[in-house]
């Protein structure tokens, strides 16, 4: 505590008095914009990135501690204006204007400012305390744009701190301004539109009661001038003389302009949002005609041909490559585990006997069947995700999805359910209409997720060929166009298009997709090696004890009878619902080997494999639907599947087994 | 020439020089169901009163002149389509046919008072899209407020759907016409009025157009983006 002599107490040495332990921080802004890279760099967590509009789809958490202050920081979805309304965007709407967060921190794309600073607009309507991060500004360089952001800073009256998120350039500076904001709470100065537009607003102000709702009353003025629905009916609650007269102002701007008053009012947002970035924007021309890599790269992604063949090898090699790599893996790790004990799960003995066998069963099956596999695939769908080459595909196949009602948009949730089909399901909610929503989640349960592939790539492609582990895909793919085809049809509701940002490539970043593939196969086997061991001894123990027969004898008609299976795969089946990865492990557990053909036929190992495939979703999948679309959808689609598997089970079995 | 005439071979050679480029007099015979010889004849006739570029033994393009001429009787020609079978419940094997002999004799003022009638509807019976009007209006629903007032006065420059523009040439957006949760989407993603925009390309069979606005691309699907109407700029750049 020196100097300072004659202070006579400065805010340094004494704050203001806080008696809050904890703020709430929220990331908001466009989709695509590095939210969620600056979210990873503020809090050290992982949350998954990607280079695609409407990666996050559901707010995460997580704690900020800096200089003493526990900060808790909301990762938002990407929203393009406050009166759009998606699902995920409404996330994001609810939580700012309604929740109202001590500090938003609004994340711009340098490289594209007036369309960011149109919702930085938004926010200092509401008059959120704001910090402003300048995200990619070394993108812009490149492209020859040069943002004062001192003079953006003097312009909204917020602080804007320049940062390059996904390495980490500018975090420790935006921390500092998070930390003071929460005290100084900076309020954006009010930036004023066309004089048509100021009048209305003034007038509807005036009428307005103090502090009605809680929101700024120039807020809820421009709300009532757009007549949006939720404030209008909250104002009607107090005084209907008050909404007449706002909506008689929004219909004076209709008649002037011939648009909604909502679309008259994005256009003077878009308005001052051109003024500002111009006064702060300093374009230098690149280079005479040098084309961008995305321009480049785009003569081939998106040409009529050669962008189709991409796409199929991209998925093609996705298949090929997990089952070289894996298989590889797969093969080392076995000949080193075999050297320790041998796999032979005795289901006679002592119990401590049978314990064992179980729980090294368990072990030794999640270390050569399911890990090795896992690895490479990840690595490679990380690729895909953080290249953009999603939105490519997107574009691409748009046509073709109309023809199961869809738009390109959905192609995103059907590449990632190749990775894990709960988070592919819950992506669905960037699609827009309720209807498209609902079949893209459907078909997204029907495409093999890294669990399905396992099963095939190591059981149907080790113990069979690789063809029919190909052939099985093939039937799959060609299920979801019919399928899809026949929901588009049979299920009521209207299906629109298309409209979707189109981000540049990025060169994949090496340690963001490392980070991805570990983060990912790390939860994996969090999970699958405990519930593996568990699992095996389970039931290995309710093997022994005789507790499985029941059940296999209950499902024999299927099992036996139709599929042509063992009839203890009945019990195999019912474990692959909670996760479709235990379909080995309880195979392996009651065949008493991990070297399937020796007790299996090839048509069976292919019928198990289809079976597999298409039956029921697992129980988080079915959970998951059930969350978004209700019980009814989930289980009518657990139901469906479930017949169809074992209808086209049945129907291999009996026509191309008896030429095997 | 009748003017009959006249504005039948400009609509046929529209539609034969978006499919092939050029009009061949072969193709041209075909389609208004006259002997070759005669086309030439026709079309010799066309280009004098500067409405095709004639090219012998190579075929026909349209001027400016001519195309602006028969994009004006195809949007008359499918707004009369539309009326026959949604007012008159006329067959549709029949609304061609009728609409062929209607669409030449009628008037402006027709046109606009029809267009109201019917909605500003956006599409033909057989799903061709309907060209937006030549008036100065900022959308259609505000032209469909005014109720019985007379047509706005026509604009000076010709309008074109975004997806008529060449990959790489830049319009300013003029007006869009849909829906409003639609023309509220594209606003909020930078398309407002007199905004530059430029076709990046466009997918094969009709799939999305890629378009730039504001620095950033978007794809947008293909019957979306036909309705969004522009001006388009002269040059084309790259």
């Amino acid at each position: 505590m020196s100097g300072c002599k004659n202070c006579s107490g400065c805010d340094i040495l004494h704050p203001p008095v806080d008696t809050k332990t904890e703020y709430v921080v929220a990331l908001a802004g466009n989709a695509n914009v590095g939210k969620s890279a600056t979210f990873n760099q503020l809090t050290g967590v992982d949350q998954d990135i990607g280079n695609w509009p409407g990666k996050t789809v559901e707010r995460a958490e997580a704690l900020l501690q800096h200089r003493g202050r526990r900060i808790r920081v909301i990762d938002l979805p990407g929203i393009y204006s406050i009166t759009a309304l998606s699902t995920e965007e409404q996330v994001s709407r609810e939580f700012i204007a309604h929740d109202r967060p001590d500090v938003v921190v609004n994340v711009l794309d340098a490289s594209a400012l007036e369309r960011n600073l149109f919702f930085t607009l938004q926010l200092t309507e509401l008059e959120s305390p704001l910090v402003i991060a300048l995200n990619q500004a070394d993108l812009a360089a490149k492209k020859g744009i040069v943002l004062d952001a001192g003079k953006l800073s003097d312009l909204l009256g917020v602080p804007v701190i320049p940062t390059v998120a996904i390495q980490g350039k500018g975090i420790a500076e935006l921390s500092d301004a998070i930390v003071s904001a929460t005290s100084s709470r900076p309020r954006p100065k009010i930036i004023r539109y066309g004089k048509e537009v100021e009048d209305r607003i003034a007038r509807i102000q005036a009428l307005l009661p103090e502090g009605s709702g809680g929101y700024p009353p120039r807020w809820t003025a421009i709300k009532l001038l757009e007549g949006d629905p939720d404030t209008v009916w909250e104002v009607r609650q107090h005084s209907l003389d008050v909404a007449a007269a706002a909506l008689e102002s929004g219909r004076e701007l209709e008649k002037i302009h011939g648009e909604p008053a909502a679309t008259v009012m994005s256009a003077e947002r878009y308005h001052a949002a051109e003024e500002l970035a111009a006064s702060v924007m300093e374009i230098r021309p690149p280079g005479d005609n040098e084309v961008s890599l995305t321009e480049k790269v785009d003569r081939i992604a998106l040409h009529p041909v050669l962008g189709y063949l991409l796409l199929a090898a991209t998925i093609g090699g996705l298949l090929v490559w997990t089952f070289v790599i894996g298989a590889w893996i797969s093969g080392v790790l076995t000949e080193f585990l075999s050297g320790i004990a041998p796999v032979e799960p005795l289901i006679t003995g002592t119990l401590p006997e049978i314990i064992f066998n179980g729980a090294w069963t368990g072990f030794v099956a999640a270390l050569t069947l399911i890990v090795p596999y896992v690895i490479p695939f990840y690595l490679v769908l990380a690729l895909i995700e953080d290249s953009g080459f999603l939105t490519r595909f997107s574009l691409m196949l748009d046509k073709g999805m109309h023809r199961m009602g869809l738009h390109g948009k959905a192609i995103i949730p059907l590449v990632l359910g190749f990775g894990c089909t709960v988070p592919a399901c819950l992506s669905c909610r960037i699609i827009e209409a309720p209807k498209q929503k609902l079949i893209a989640a459907f078909l997204v349960t029907l495409i093999p997720c890294s669990a399905r592939t396992i099963v095939i790539l190591g059981v149907v492609a080790v113990f069979v060929n690789i063809w029919w582990a190909l052939a099985l895909y093939l039937l799959v793919f060609v299920l979801i166009v019919v399928l899809g085809r026949l929901a588009f049809r049979l299920l009521p509701g209207e299906s629109v298009g298309m409209i979707m940002e189109m981000p540049d490539y990025h060169v994949p970043h090496l340690q963001g997709v490392l980070g991805q593939t570990w983060q990912r196969t790390r939860s994996l086997i969090g999970i699958v090696l405990p519930a593996y061991i568990i699992g095996s001894i389970v039931i290995t123990g309710a093997y022994a004890a005789g507790l499985l027969e029941p059940i296999n004898a209950a499902l024999y008609p299927v099992t036996v009878i139709l599929l042509g299976l063992p009839a203890v795969t009945g019990v195999v089946f019912i474990f692959g619902i909670i996760r479709k990865e235990m379909t080995i492990l309880a195979l392996a557990a009651i065949l008493g080997t991990t070297v399937f053909s020796d007790v299996l036929t090839p048509i069976q190992i292919i019928v198990f494999g289809l079976v597999t495939l298409l039956y029921a979703p697992c129980i988080s999948t079915i959970l998951a639907l059930a969350k978004d679309f209700g019980w009814k959808a989930a289980l009518s689609i657990t139901a469906l599947e479930t017949s169809l598997a074992i209808a086209l089970g049945t129907l291999v079995f009996h026509l191309i087994g008896p030429f095997l | 020439m009748a003017s009959e005439q006249l504005e039948e071979y400009l609509e046929s050679i529209l539609d034969i020089e978006e499919k092939h480029g050029i009009a061949r007099t072969s193709a041209i015979a075909k389609c208004v169901k006259v002997a070759p010889a005669s086309v030439t004849e026709a079309l010799q006739a066309l280009s004098d009163k500067g409405f095709v570029k004639y090219e012998p033994y190579k075929g026909a393009t349209l001027t400016e002149r001519g195309r602006e001429m028969a994009r004006k009787v195809k949007r008359r020609h499918r707004l009369l389509e539309v009326f026959l079978t949604d007012v008159l419940h006329i067959t549709r094997d029949n609304v061609h046919d009728e609409a062929c002999k209607m669409e030449h004799t009628l008037s402006d003022e027709t046109e606009c008072a029809l267009c109201k009638l019917l909605n500003a509807p956006a599409r033909c019976p057989h799903g061709s899209l309907i060209e937006a009007c030549d008036r100065k209006v900022e959308s259609c629903s505000a032209c469909l407020d005014e109720g019985q007032a007379p047509p706005a006065p026509a604009r000076e420059e010709p309008l074109l759907p975004v997806t008529s523009l060449a990959p790489g040439q830049k319009g300013t957006i003029a007006f869009i016409r849909g829906d409003t949760s639609v023309v509220q989407r594209l606003t909020d993603l930078g398309l407002t009025l007199k905004t530059e925009i430029q076709l990046v390309r466009k997918a094969p069979l009709l799939g999305p157009v890629e378009i730039a606005v504001r620095r950033t691309k978007l794809a947008i699907d293909h019957a979306i983006a036909d309705h969004i109407f522009v001006t388009p700029c002269g040059e084309k750049s790259r």
